[in-house]
Parts: structure tokens; C-alpha cells; sequence
């Protein structure tokens, strides 16, 4: 086999790589839409889905199947390149950020040295998939779902970068790789407490969770951006926002918590285990707030959040000044 | 690299055409998020790759948004596009294709007179070097910039504030009172709505 050259088993170990990260997103994004209804039905007291196979696991094989046979419809008054397009972007601009994410010392899709900022970029772009679902949809809730989804999440993308230069200026670079090895000692979490609880207020809003899930208020909204969509276009919003979960949950795994360090367990155990309590934690608070009011959400952004992790960024800039051993 | 280069330079240049030519005005806007997106690879492609992140968040991710939702919320339908497509006359367009021929021209002769080989293959850029000539010999464009912005924030602060919406506040807030009490909580109600009309405008 002389075309078996190191070069190529290292291209094909990279392949194998992606393809098993961006399965893995898929899969734990599909997965969520089950865990989480058994989980608000465990923390509602009640049982939540528990018929289908042992414990309701097989749910989510039913749920998929009517998903994948549904009518997928596009309305005739529709925008219909929009229309397509949306769902893709949704989707696409989400698993695109997980090339970043370091899983293990050894995993990992891409080792950008503009980690974090390819993260923003993609966040970014995903604010197009609401505003043009929405759009194109040619429906009032779906606009006003739209409008709203595009000025929370413009407002907290403000502040979700800023809430993450505190730990850029600490790691000294903008690589995941580097700030998670920073982390040797001292998980960001204990320096930058403030910025790590902007970030998860900011990560929430940004996936449009509860309770930042105005955009989709289904009281107010009968479903907003994407009242339009059906069977498996509606099924990528859907998915993509499980997807969102897990990506910022990763993120607040690899940026605060350490990423892959931790004692006697392997690295790729920590990393999930970390991330799965954070996944937990975004479904406790959809079962345990109520929706705020939408103008509550906006002035919470820009007079609470923006202002702490201007303070935050000022003194920890600060500190890296007085305790540098260069002396600035 | 090179390959890159040019593929993203060719679609830049094909996405700014469909923006120019575009009837729909939505429509438009995707080629521009394109053609914006295509620059960025072009930075990419140049060794900058700070700059083409920047790109991505500044302009397609937060300003490009904001005309779209500007755009939205306009409901241009059919008479719209009839409209465009009206305007965008052959008469129409001598005037700015002479202009931009000339600016090709000296564009094409400054490229055949320079090497442009050795320019597509740089050094990667780092984050680090960008902060470092920002802050170093750049220092005091850096600093106007903050004071232009921050000019315009307060300037929009304050045309985003209505008189009529302050006036409506204070009357709402106190019911009839006519005593010096009730004024005086007036006036501080009427504080209390400049602060949330403020707030209005800055989203």
C-alpha cells in the first residue's frame, strides 16, 4: 500500500474526526428533544413521554419518523428561496461552530488561532436564519417572532463578545486550545465569574431559550418565526435550537470550566460530563422561570448585562497590568 | 491560497453585481450578506484572518442585520420592484459605468505595474499583531474613532427620544393632581420616562 502515506492517514484520521464531531452535535441535538421532555417531567412532577420503548427512549425514532413523513409544505404566498434557505442556515451555521471546540487533547475539528471570533462570525450569521424564516414566511407572527429574535439577539451578541474578552485577555489568545491549557490550574470561572454569568445569560438568549424565548412565545406568538414551516424544515429549527444548546454549553465547558481537565477520568469523559450538566441546566430553567416580559428582556440586556461586563473587562484589564511581570 | 483568493474575489464581484442589478430589494440584501461574506474569504485568503473575522461580525452579522430588519419592515412588495426595475434604465447606468470604467482602468494598471504574486502569499496576521499596531502607532485614529462614535451614540440617544411620548408619560403617570406635591412627583415620574425613552432609542 504504498499510497498509504502518513500524510494520508492523517488527512483521514481528520475526516473521521469531523464526521464523528458533526454526527455526535446531530445526534445529541436529537437525542435533547427527548431527555428534555423527560426532564421537565421530572421536574414538574409529572412523567412526560414514557410509552415508547424502555423509559421512552425510542420516542425520539417516533418523533423522527413523523417528522420525516409530514407534508412539507411551502405556503404559496412565500418567499420560497428564503423560505429554504432559512433552515439551512439555522442548522449549518450552528454545526459550523463546533469545528472550534476542542474536545480532547487529541479531538478536535480545527485549530483556528481565531477560535472564538470564528464562534461570533457564526452566531452572527445564524440571526439570518430567524430574520429571513420569518420574512419569507409572509405571516404577521412570524415577522414580529422575526423582529423581535433579531433585536434580542443583536443586543446580546453586544455583550457576549465583551463578556468573553476578559478571558481572551487572561488566556493571552484567541485559540480554544490555549485558553483551555490556561486552565490548568485555575478553572476562568473563579477569575471571571462575572463574565461567565453574562455569558450564560447571553448564551440562553442567543439560542432564543427560555426565558429569552419571546421570539417563539407561543401564547403571544402562536409560534413566532417559524409558524409557517412543517415537517422536516420545521424539524432543523427545531433540532438547531438543541444544537445551540449543546454548542454553548461546550463553550462555557471549554472557556470557564476547564474544558477537558479534571482528575482520574479521561478527558473526553470531563468534557462530556461538564457539558451534559450544563445542557440539564438550561432545561432546570425552562422548568423553572416564567417568561419576563419582551422590553424586560431588552433593558436587562443593555442596563444590567452591558454595563458588568464593561466593568468586568475594565478590571480585569486592570489586574493583568499591575500583576504583569513585565510591569506593562 | 491563490485558488481561494480568486474563487472568493470572483463571487464578491458576482454577489456586488446581483446587489446593483437586483430588483427585489430583500433579494438584494442576500447578495450583499454574500458578497460581504466573499470579502471576508478574501481576507482569509490574504493572510489576515483577524480582519476577515471582523468582516463576518461587524458587517454581516450586525449591520447587515439591521437593514434587513429595516428592509422587513417596510413590506415592499410587487410596485416596489416594478419601481427599481423602472429606474434601472440602460440611460440610467452611463453615467456611474463611465465612472467606475475610468476607476477599473487605473485599478488594472496599477495591478500590471505592481507584483501582485508576492501579495496574495503573505504571512498570517495574527490577532496579536492587529492589537499591537492599533494601540501602538495607530493609537490616536483609534481614539477619534471612539469620539466620533461616541458622538454618535449620544446623537442618536437623543433623536430617539420623543417629546411627545415624555409628555404622554408624565400626564399618564399622575391622574389629576393638581397640588405642589403632585407636581413635584411629576417632575421626577417625568425623569423616570426619559430614562425609558432613552433606553427605546438604544435598542
Amino acid at each position: 500500500m504504498s499510497w498509504w502515506t502518513p500524510q494520508v492517514e492523517a488527512i483521514a484520521f481528520a475526516l473521521f474526526q469531523a464526521l464523528v464531531i458533526l454526527i455526535g452535535a446531530v445526534l445529541a441535538g436529537a437525542l435533547l428533544t427527548m431527555v428534555e421532555r423527560r426532564l421537565l417531567g421530572l421536574w414538574q412532577d409529572r412523567h412526560g413521554p414514557n410509552r415508547v420503548g424502555p423509559f421512552g427512549v425510542l420516542q425520539i425514532l417516533a418523533d423522527m419518523l413523523k417528522i420525516l413523513f409530514k407534508e412539507d409544505w411551502i405556503p404559496p404566498f412565500a418567499d420560497r428561496t428564503f423560505f429554504v434557505l432559512a433552515p439551512a442556515i439555522a442548522m449549518a451555521s450552528l454545526l459550523l461552530s463546533f469545528m472550534v471546540i476542542p474536545i480532547t487533547p487529541s479531538w478536535g475539528v480545527a485549530d483556528l488561532h481565531i477560535g472564538l471570533l470564528f464562534f461570533f462570525a457564526m452566531a452572527g450569521i445564524n440571526v439570518y436564519a430567524v430574520l429571513f424564516g420569518g420574512w419569507s414566511s409572509g405571516n404577521k407572527y412570524a415577522l414580529l417572532g422575526a423582529m423581535r429574535a433579531s433585536a434580542q439577539t443583536l443586543s446580546y451578541e453586544v455583550f457576549i463578545g465583551l463578556s468573553l474578552m476578559g478571558v481572551v485577555a487572561m488566556a493571552g489568545s484567541f485559540n480554544m486550545r490555549e485558553i483551555v491549557a490556561a486552565q490548568e490550574t485555575v478553572w476562568f470561572i473563579v477569575p471571571q465569574f462575572f463574565g461567565f454569568c453574562t455569558f450564560l445569560v447571553a448564551g440562553i438568549a442567543v439560542t432564543h431559550r427560555h426565558p429569552f424565548d419571546q421570539p417563539e412565545a407561543e401564547q403571544e406568538l402562536a409560534d413566532g418565526y417559524h409558524v409557517e414551516y412543517s415537517g422536516m424544515k420545521w424539524g432543523m429549527f427545531f433540532i438547531g435550537e438543541y444544537v445551540g444548546i449543546v454548542l454553548v454549553s461546550a463553550l462555557i465547558v471549554t472557556l470557564f470550566l476547564g474544558g477537558w481537565h479534571g482528575p482520574w477520568l479521561p478527558p473526553i469523559v470531563w468534557f462530556l460530563l461538564k457539558t451534559a450538566v450544563f445542557v440539564g441546566f438550561f432545561v432546570l430553567l425552562r422548568a423553572a422561570l416564567p417568561r419576563p416580559r419582551y422590553d424586560a428582556v431588552m433593558s436587562f440586556g443593555w442596563k444590567v448585562c452591558l454595563p458588568l461586563t464593561l466593568i468586568n473587562l475594565l478590571v480585569t484589564g486592570a489586574l493583568i497590568l499591575v500583576f504583569s511581570p513585565a510591569g506593562g | 491560497m491563490e485558488i481561494a483568493f480568486y474563487l472568493s474575489a470572483v463571487v464578491a464581484v458576482l454577489a456586488t453585481l446581483g446587489v446593483v442589478t437586483g430588483r427585489h430589494p430583500v433579494h438584494a440584501l442576500l447578495y450583499l450578506i454574500v458578497s460581504l461574506i466573499a470579502v471576508a474569504m478574501v481576507f482569509f485568503a490574504l493572510g489576515a484572518p483577524f480582519a476577515g473575522a471582523l468582516e463576518i461580525i461587524v458587517y454581516a452579522g450586525a449591520i447587515m442585520v439591521l437593514f434587513v430588519f429595516v428592509v422587513m419592515m417596510l413590506n415592499l412588495g410587487e410596485a416596489a420592484a416594478q419601481q427599481e426595475s423602472a429606474w434601472l434604465r440602460p440611460r440610467t447606468w452611463l453615467g456611474p459605468a463611465v465612472l467606475s470604467g475610468i476607476l477599473l482602468l487605473v485599478l488594472l494598471v496599477t495591478l500590471i505595474g505592481a507584483d501582485v504574486g508576492g501579495r496574495i502569499q503573505g504571512d498570517t496576521l495574527t490577532a496579536k499583531a492587529v492589537g499591537t499596531l492599533l494601540f501602538g502607532p495607530y493609537l490616536i485614529v483609534v481614539e477619534l474613532a471612539a469620539m466620533l462614535l461616541l458622538a454618535a451614540l449620544v446623537a442618536a440617544s437623543h433623536l430617539g427620544r420623543s417629546e411627545a411620548h415624555d409628555e404622554a408619560h408624565a400626564v399618564r403617570q399622575v391622574p389629576g393632581k393638581r397640588t405642589a406635591d403632585g407636581r413635584g412627583r411629576a417632575a421626577s415620574e417625568r425623569s423616570l420616562g426619559d430614562d425609558t425613552s432613552s433606553e427605546e432609542s438604544s435598542r
